[in-house]
């Protein structure tokens, strides 16, 4: 098994891919099995063409392939991806930032700690996300 | 309001490194380490009880605790602290029970920074790649379910 298969650039690519209402839609679909851009499209209020653009963006961020199935070239999601970004991201990740966030706690209880916030918590928070998320442009 | 963590698990080589900011000062964290009472309040998944079973946290103590899952499940983990410096430095080692032999050596260095607050380098050598890839894997069910349903309230 592998930790981390995702290079940062592939996350990127991933999260960024996520972060549309339309794509998370269609990998919501493709989650119940393949489908072609047709019937990807039939739910949406857009184009053919740009559901092909959002399939092309969820292929290059590796969520989804395409098969060589002569016309129909069904989209099938790629579970191995999305396994990885849980795997490796929420679950060795999350254990840590949960111990290290009840430990803040912890400190902030302690008699000797210091009860002054320091300044630049916003910028913290924001600089958090970004790392978090890893969805910097 | 929480600073970031830094986790790198490099290819190739059986290492994870984790680094992590505090606002509180080093001796503060610190003693989150050394006290037993402390340790049970902070370390490990959120939803698993902590049972510190030894804690001894100087140069040549040792070390072992019971992680429990609301559904009964036990997680036993152990190790001998093999240095311990005040506010400063420790290496000990880390055994999963699940992975009796396979030990993981982990200094932890407590940095002082300006303003009271401080940083924690942690440094965990595995024997083998498959080692520490095995570790990150397992005994982490609570988190695999948590991020599934984080993943499930993404694609809905």
């Amino acid at each position: 098994m592998v930790v981390d298969p995702l290079s940062d650039e592939r996350l990127d690519r991933a999260f960024l891919a996520l972060a549309d209402p339309v794509r998370r839609r269609i990998v919501a679909r493709l989650s119940r099995g393949p489908a072609t851009v047709n019937e990807l499209a039939e739910p949406f209020q857009i184009t053919k063409q740009a559901v092909s653009k959002h399939i092309q963006v969820l292929e290059q961020a590796g969520l989804v392939t395409r098969s060589r199935d002569a016309q129909r070239r069904p989209v099938h999601l790629d579970a191995a991806t999305l396994e990885a970004l849980t795997a490796w991201i929420d679950r060795y990740r999350l254990i840590h930032e949960q111990s290290f966030r009840a430990l803040d706690a912890v400190l902030a209880s302690l008699p000797t700690s210091d009860p002054t916030t320091p300044t630049g918590d916003t910028q913290q928070d924001l600089d958090q996300q970004t790392r978090d998320v890893e969805a910097g442009p | 309001m929480s600073n970031p963590v830094t986790i790198d698990a490099p290819e190739g080589v059986p290492f994870i490194d984790i680094t992590r900011e505090f606002d509180a000062p080093v001796a503060a964290v610190f003693q989150a380490h050394a006290q037993p009472d402390l340790v049970r309040q902070w370390m490990g998944p959120r939803d698993l009880a902590m049972d510190v079973k030894e804690w001894d946290f100087t140069s040549g103590g040792s070390w072992r605790y019971v992680h429990t899952a609301p559904d009964g499940e036990a997680y036993e983990f152990n190790g001998v602290f093999h240095v311990v410096r005040e506010n400063e430095f420790a290496i000990q080692t880390f055994e999963f029970g699940g992975y009796p032999d396979v030990v993981a050596i982990e200094s932890i260095a407590f940095e002082e920074l300006d303003g009271g607050r401080s940083r924690v380098r942690i440094h965990s050598t595995y024997p083998t790649l498959e080692a520490r890839d095995g570790m990150v894997a397992s005994g982490m069910d609570q988190g695999l379910t948590q991020g599934y349903e984080r993943l499930d309230a993404l694609v809905a």
